[in-house]
């Protein structure tokens, strides 16, 4: 924070605000709304949402703490930020897991009305924070919420219980205050949400309207803050968006770039479930969605409509594709188009479901029976989701071939503003079906130039044909097991995948094209990667970045960029993976890894540690 | 659907060799599927045969329909997503009792449930025959296999009991010996708007022959099984002089005069039920015949109702507005 004092208003560039509470305290909702406020007002912003696995933990104990981090900014950001400038904590268990993250002299803004013995206990403590000292070195807030927002409320029909539930907007109101943001977003919001329960919509609204001005009348604060609109941002139209809703999206208009109804089959998993309801709420755009009994279900389902000429979808997390995985063999020998999304979670197993990990690649890449290529691509912030879902449709038509999308739980929940492409930008790729009777016959397994073979739609004459799993002969697509014909077809299918190559563009590096350390990423970690290597070029450090989209086939020409670099430097939030396939594929080239596994995504300052360390050397 | 009309069995032949074993009780059903696909009133482009692993499941490559052979016990779920992407097509499952029972009896119970378009043909032989003889879920308790040398301990499951508690609205079985029974019960099975679940048992010569004997061979059959047929007496027997009769709950042989009548579309399917659980008790008959036959709204098409009626109130969705369907800001 760079304060510019004026009058009682500082200006700083950029802020970083933390909500926390009790999983049941609204803080997701709280952090939603400011998010959503200050991107209408034309702020950059990033979020990361950080929630526990379990629904509603015993409350006010520390697993039950859940965190919402915004940044906004007069800047162009790439991350949520490192640490917070200011920690909202709700409650005593909130304050002590959030207080290390805080950055020193940040504001911590705490409602005393939740500290009482019990709370303490509740959230393991003997002593209170507020005076042992757990605070020295920050600017500490204390403010009674739950007092506040009963008086506030007084004179309403409400609950005593339905009035604590109207504490996180009291809050949002003092923070609305804080930074100087207009209410009215989040009052038609409130208006919307509760138009059948009108007396909670007035609640809340009276609770925001009382954290405002609480701001004034008790001169809690030393003053206001403001973060200007973001100049730098391009001109035209923006929305915010989180990488699920991107993704839902992305898949709509991938399916119609192609002329295809899209059919979505899908089984509830943590955290891409967000993809199946957002597409379930799209049906007026002809899509088809199939809540399945289980994993297998979902992309067998999928795999089904695409014989019969939809465009095949199914969404899931780690563990689901561990379930779908002979279905996708299946899918690569039929050669049929599917896109299979992979909201990548923490893992082994069951793993940590509402955190993010990078270390599904090697199963997206390799993971199945037989030789299975299957191209796959890597959405790597939320709004590129959508770009990275409408290339994933196109893959999938164009090369007759299931596609794996890798998201991660970062992207999912994270949120930024997203400059709406222009529809005459989106470039189809409309889908030619087999035409009916089609003179000489039909050869189901003949090529195209691209090795891709026909689509033909059950339903249409003289194109009765059969698929399967069992190994298909040449042209005719009739079981075979011919030695010779099994290995054509392998290679055939090899080929086929490896030949995308010719279709995708090799990325641009950000920063110097030439240097000392050239960062390769993939997914998630763009925003730090980007932000890591700004920061030392401001330093007049000699680094770059590459950004992998397609993580297989690569890009061409990677071994030429490289070359132009001492060291490569690959991050990513597994024990290396993506470093493994690169040095294997360029084993001339000095790759060193850089993993992180904690469910947690790269701080800036960790990956510019890292990369002055191979600076210096 | 003059095209339709002209269909032969010949037509609905594929130019694949069928390779079953000598004697299998698949040529059977085989010819008797290409027999009434002939006369279903369906041109063959709109049909779609769809299998699993096993014996059974090759069955689509010898129709000369459209056809996918799947994954092991996923047959119900490729049929499901055929039939929803499309629901002008005809689509026929098969299936046996391990690939439809067994590694996917969970799908089973789901198509059955959710009420799919989608006929079903379980073929029956109470054995694993494709891996070569080990005992599966409808394999007789003590039945010697090679993974059962000493008998197996399993209990068997029925399943037409099965289809039934998962609310099948059309159940049914049928014997691959007895042709002309077979013809009735798939015509019945294709004209049923809704799931039709067929238990076919099937003679496995290698590895299980003469499973059914008991009942099926044709000297004691008409004394050892009944046929239930909608709407009449439940009767049975060479001159058909016996008949069934349900007290409570235990049916029992009367006279054919005193026969009850039999009615596949009560609002339980209790009736149903007490029939199939007929099989483990050898005094009495083996039921085969129609079983159950209730109408109740269709999965696919309820599926697409509801897209029409989503793109009637809001519009059909165009790619302009799907961008924009947030809360959106300029940024000059």
């Amino acid at each position: 924070m760079n304060p510019t004092r004026e009058r009682d208003v500082q200006s700083f560039e950029s802020v970083v605000i933390r909500f926390a509470g009790d999983s049941g305290d609204g803080m997701q909702i709280t952090g939603n709304q400011f998010t959503h406020t200050s991107a209408v007002i034309g702020n950059d912003l990033a979020t990361f949402p950080d929630y526990p696995a379990e629904i509603r933990a015993p409350a006010g104990t520390r697993p039950g703490v859940s965190g919402f981090q915004v940044r906004f900014s007069s800047a162009d950001i790439h991350t949520p930020g490192d640490q917070p400038d200011v920690l909202v904590a709700m409650n005593p268990a909130a304050l002590v897991v959030n207080i290390r993250d805080l950055k020193p002299g940040g504001i911590a803004l705490v409602n005393t009305g939740q500290f009482s013995d019990s709370d303490l206990k509740k959230a393991g403590l003997t002593k209170s924070p507020l005076t042992d000292g757990t605070l020295a070195g920050f600017r500490v807030i204390e403010i009674d919420i739950n007092k506040r927002v009963t008086e506030a409320l007084k004179g309403t029909t409400l609950t005593s219980k339905e009035v604590q539930r109207c504490k996180n907007f009291y809050t949002l109101g003092l923070m609305y205050w804080l930074y100087n943001r207009p209410l009215d977003t989040t009052i038609k919001w409130l208006e919307e949400k509760f138009a059948k329960l009108p007396a909670l919509a007035e609640a809340n609204k009276l609770a925001l309207q009382a954290g405002y001005n609480a701001g004034d009348i008790h001169e809690l604060f030393q003053g206001r803050y403001e973060v200007a609109p973001c100049s730098s941002m391009p001109p035209g139209t923006y929305r915010n968006i989180m990488g699920n809703d991107a993704i839902a999206m992305g898949l709509v208009a991938g399916a119609q770039l192609a002329g295809l109804q899209p059919f979505l089959g899908s089984y509830p998993i943590t955290p891409a479930s967000g993809i199946l309801e957002a597409l379930a709420a799209y049906k007026h755009y002809g899509v088809i969605t199939f809540q399945a009994e289980d994993e297998i279900a979902a992309i067998c389902s999928a795999l089904g409509a695409a014989y019969a000429g939809c465009l095949g979808i199914t969404t899931t997390s780690g563990p689901g594709v561990a379930l779908k995985t002979e279905a996708m063999g299946l899918a690569v020998s039929v050669e049929l188009p599917l896109v299979i999304v992979n909201v990548q979670r923490g893992g082994p197993s069951t793993g940590l479901p509402t955190k993010t990990e990078q270390a599904d690649l090697l199963q997206a890449i390799f993971g199945r029976n037989g030789e299975a290529p299957i191209p796959v691509i890597a959405a790597s912030t939320p709004s590129d989701a959508f770009d990275a879902a409408v290339e994933a449709c196109r893959i999938a038509v164009q090369y007759m071939t299931p596609v794996i999308l890798l998201s991660d739980g970062y992207i999912a929940n994270g949120a930024e503003p997203w400059m709406l492409p222009r529809v005459e930008d989106l470039k189809p790729f409309p889908v030619k079906f087999v035409e009916p009777n089609p003179e000489g016959g039909f050869q189901p397994y003949a090529r195209d130039a691209k090795l891709a073979r026909p689509w033909a739609k059950p339903g249409t004459q003289g194109l009765e044909h059969r698929v399967g799993g069992l190994e298909k002969a040449h042209l005719t697509g009739n079981i075979s097991n011919d030695p010779d014909n099994h290995e054509f077809m392998v290679r055939m299918r090899q080929n086929k995948v490896m030949g995308i190559r010719e279709s995708i563009p090799t990325p641009n590096v950000f920063g110097d094209s030439t240097g000392d350390v050239l960062v390769v990423g993939w997914g998630s970690t763009r925003g730090s990667i980007t932000s890591a290597v700004e920061e030392l070029r401001k330093k007049g450090r000699k680094v770059g970045s590459l950004h992998l989209r397609h993580v297989w086939p690569l890009p061409k020409d990677l071994d030429k960029i490289m070359a132009c670099f001492r060291s490569v430097l690959v991050p990513e939030m597994n024990l290396g993976q993506m470093a493994r396939v690169l040095r294997s594929e360029y084993p001339q080239q000095n790759i060193i890894s850089y993993p992180k596994v904690q469910g947690q995504p790269f701080r800036t300052t960790e990956l510019v540690k890292k990369i002055e360390s191979l600076l210096e050397k | 659907m003059a095209e339709a009309q002209a269909l032969t069995k010949k037509d609905f032949k594929s130019d694949q060799d069928v390779r079953w074993c000598p004697g299998c009780g698949d040529y059977a059903i085989l010819n008797c599927v290409q027999g009434i696909m002939a006369s279903i009133g369906v041109p063959k482009h709109q049909i779609c045969f769809v299998s699993g692993i096993g014996c059974s499941s090759r069955f689509p490559y010898y129709m000369n329909t459209f056809g996918f052979h799947s994954i092991h016990g996923r047959a119900p779920a490729f049929a499901t997503g055929i039939k929803a992407a499309n629901p002008d097509l005809s689509v026929w499952m098969v299936t046996g009792d391990g690939d439809g029972l067994s590694i996917g009896g969970n799908h089973m119970a789901h198509i059955l449930r959710r009420n799919v378009d989608v006929k079903i043909l379980l073929f029956n032989n109470e054995i694993y025959g494709l891996t070569k003889g080990q005992y599966s879920p409808t394999s007789p308790q003590g039945l010697k296999t090679k993974t059962s040398p000493m008998g197996s301990v399993d209990r068997p499951m029925d399943p037409v009991s099965f289809a039934l508690g998962c609310g099948a609205t059309f159940v049914a079985r049928t014997i691959d010996t007895h042709l002309k029974h077979m013809e009735q019960v798939l015509l019945a099975a294709a004209h049923h708007k809704g799931t039709a679940f067929v238990e076919i048992y099937q003679n496995c010569v290698i590895f299980n022959d003469g499973a059914f004997d008991a009942f099926a061979e044709k000297t004691v059959r008409d004394d050892k099984t009944i046929d239930l047929r909608p709407g009449q007496p439940m009767v049975f027997g060479k001159s058909l002089d016996k008949g069934l009769k349900v007290d409570g709950w235990e049916p029992r042989i009367v006279t054919a005069a005193e026969a009850d009548v039999w009615r596949p579309d009560t609002h339980s399917p209790g009736p149903a039920f007490v029939m199939s659980q007929m099989d483990s008790n050898p005094a009495m008959p083996r039921p085969l015949g129609i079983f159950r036959d209730v109408a109740a709204p269709i999965f696919d098409a309820a599926l697409h109702e509801q897209i029409r009626r989503a793109t009637s109130t809001k519009g059909p969705g165009t790619l302009e507005k799907l961008l924009h369907s947030g809360e959106t800001w300029t940024v000059r």
